[in-house]
């Protein structure tokens, strides 16, 4: 098993070379550089001076060599930098990191005990009123733009209603709070982030989950697993949703670098100051190094994403476990 | 039945859309453009349908305009990607080996990207353009067609009709393009008709965060933009376009799965 993870972690290496040099690239062949903020723009300062703050980062060297110096700095999480106010990247990643991590599990959790019920539910109920209505939610799931069901629910559960607060992810009173109250504080801000996440991969898993089902419920051995005198539901949990879930695993590493991505809308939207936000703002201001940190950073938790997923699906299937995975 | 009607309805308001974006300087009742200080922000009426904006633009003018935008960036996004998928799925298949694997393991990494950050990344730093949207778009989507393209290769080039064409002396360029593309469009032509409706997200998601389409020219998108900044004064401004999105997503994405059906019976 060990020695499973072993190997698949030594497979991750390329991919993650394969992202970072990508996304280096394609941000340095980009017209506008990061120096244009503190001097073009800025009538004050010289042609020398801008010479000197293009030295002072690099940005005079060949690209490649620019690539190399940025890896191996990267090797002890050392981005450098911002360009902006001058505050270390890694430092600057390290306080947003937090609340997108806590946003996305929770969403992806939800997604799991919500999606893979349905899924399995209406494969057991083909053409069921449920499935049916199910299939309408999928279709619809995949189909809303989500700020637009952001703006929605903001508008009925932040204004109409006023339940739920709708920016940031502290009320202004937070240090007065208990500990109890803190959390449901948070909680409360979340919520609404939360759903929206989990909205359109909660129709994406039970869709996988129900094809999926239905498809090994045709299988020999769960003919074998009912002639044997085994009663439905052992049939059903035992055999059938194991088996179903091992291409859900693959799914579901899939869908991080989408949720990922996500948390750039809900996080501008929701105004909450985690991963996303930051990398927007990187973005807007050109500020290399915060961009490529948080980059990479994302590379890396969806990488870690899929090596959970990949000792996921050696653990549900020993087929996999034995051989290697080859 | 309902099926059959759920897929009728699509393509009715697929052809309707497009009737919108073909014909949209007759549909529209007012220029999209024009600023009007004494009607600003009133709500849905019969000479202003969807209301106007914080400028008293008519909303439904702005939609129908609108429609030219969401559509074109759809399809031509598609376009380039099932081109570029196209391309190395059959190189990938038919030649198989190093090459194979070299364009598979590039496939992974692609699908290992955060997509939604490199397009914001990339559009940042060139101009906002609607070209430079649909190209994002189709550089970053690729990747579906053509691994569907590759495994369908895979099985066909053994297949008899193949191997008498290379007898012939068909040159692999001619078997590919003549022999096993054609054969293996059925997946991709599902994919794309799926992929509409998703770069048709993706481009108002970057209207609505201020990086797409800019404006005054309208967009589905941005329309929504100014709908934030009204919350809970100006409900048409959110209603009626994210609607709109929502109905043409849906049309396409309901087709796309009536064409699954369709030209991959086995899956059922």
């Amino acid at each position: 098993m060990l020695s499973y993870i072993f190997k698949r972690m030594i497979g991750l290496v390329p991919v993650f070379l394969g992202i970072t040099l990508i996304s280096f690239f394609v941000i340095h062949l980009a017209p506008g550089r990061p120096t244009d903020i503190q001097t073009s723009m800025n009538p004050k300062v010289s042609y020398e001076a801008r010479l000197r703050l293009e030295k002072l980062y690099g940005l005079d060297k060949p690209l490649h060599i620019q690539y190399f110096s940025w890896l191996r700095r990267f090797a002890v999480f050392d981005f450098g930098r911002s360009y902006v106010d001058d505050r270390k990247v890694s430092e600057k990643i390290a306080e947003r990191i937090p609340i997108t991590l806590l946003i996305n599990s929770v969403a992806f959790l939800l997604i799991l005990l919500i999606g893979i019920p349905i899924g399995v539910f209406s494969a057991l109920h083909r053409n069921s009123l449920f499935d049916k209505v199910a299939t309408i939610f999928v279709f619809i799931g995949f189909s809303t733009p989500e700020f637009w069901l952001a703006l929605l629910l903001m508008n009925l559960f932040g204004i109409t209603l006023n339940w739920l607060p709708v920016s940031g992810i502290k009320s202004l009173d937070f240090e007065y709070f208990s500990a109890m109250g803190k959390m449901m504080d948070v909680a409360r801000h979340i919520a609404l982030p939360v759903f929206i996440s989990a909205f359109a991969g909660l129709a994406g898993i039970s869709r996988y989950m129900r094809s999926a089902m239905i498809g090994v419920m045709h299988q020999d051995f769960i003919r074998t697993a009912r002639a044997k005198g085994l009663n439905g539901s052992e049939v059903i949990y035992k055999h059938a949703v194991k088996n179903a879930s091992l291409p859900i695993i693959t799914i579901l590493g899939l869908s991080i670098p989408g949720l990922i991505g996500g948390s750039v809308i809900i996080e501008s939207i929701f105004a909450i100051p985690g991963l996303g936000r930051l990398f927007y703002e990187s973005v807007m201001a050109r500020d290399y190094s915060t961009i490529m940190g948080v980059l990479s950073i994302g590379a890396m938790l969806t990488l870690l994403g899929n090596l959970m997923a990949d000792i996921a699906y050696s653990y549900a299937d020993p087929r996999i476990r034995m051989t290697g995975g080859e | 039945m309902l099926k059959n009607k759920m897929v009728f309805v699509s393509l009715v308001f697929i052809l309707a859309i497009l009737l919108f974006a073909v014909f949209a300087p007759f549909i529209a009742p007012y220029d999209p453009a024009r600023i009007d200080a004494d009607s600003v922000l009133t709500g849905p009426a019969p000479d202003h349908i969807f209301g106007t904006d914080t400028l008293g633009r008519d909303v439904f003018s702005r939609i129908v305009y609108g429609s030219r935008i969401s559509l074109s960036i759809g399809f031509i996004a598609v376009g380039i990607a099932v081109l570029i998928g196209m391309f190395f799925g059959s190189i990938a298949g038919y030649y198989g080996g190093r090459i194979d694997s070299a364009i598979m393991r590039f496939v992974d990494i692609m699908l290992c990207f955060p997509t939604f950050f490199l397009i914001l990344a990339v559009i940042a730093f060139l101009d906002p353009s609607i070209i430079t949207i649909m190209a994002v778009i189709g550089f970053t989507g690729w990747m579906g067609v053509a691994r569907l393209i590759r495994a369908e290769i895979l099985t066909l080039k053994e297949r008899d009709f193949v191997a008498v064409s290379k007898i012939m002396g068909a040159s692999d360029r001619w078997i590919i393009l003549r022999h096993l593309i054609p054969n293996a469009i059925g997946p991709v032509l599902v994919n794309a008709t799926l992929g509409v409706g998703g770069a048709i997200l993706v481009e108002s998601a970057l209207s609505f965060l201020g990086i797409g389409v800019q404006p005054p020219t309208p967009s589905w998108g941005n329309i929504l933009m100014d709908g934030k900044s009204t919350l809970g004064v100006a409900w048409w401004l959110t209603i009626f376009p994210g609607l709109f999105i929502l109905f043409t997503v849906l049309a396409y994405n309901i087709l796309g799965a009536a064409l699954r059906d369709i030209l991959e019976p086995r899956l059922n």
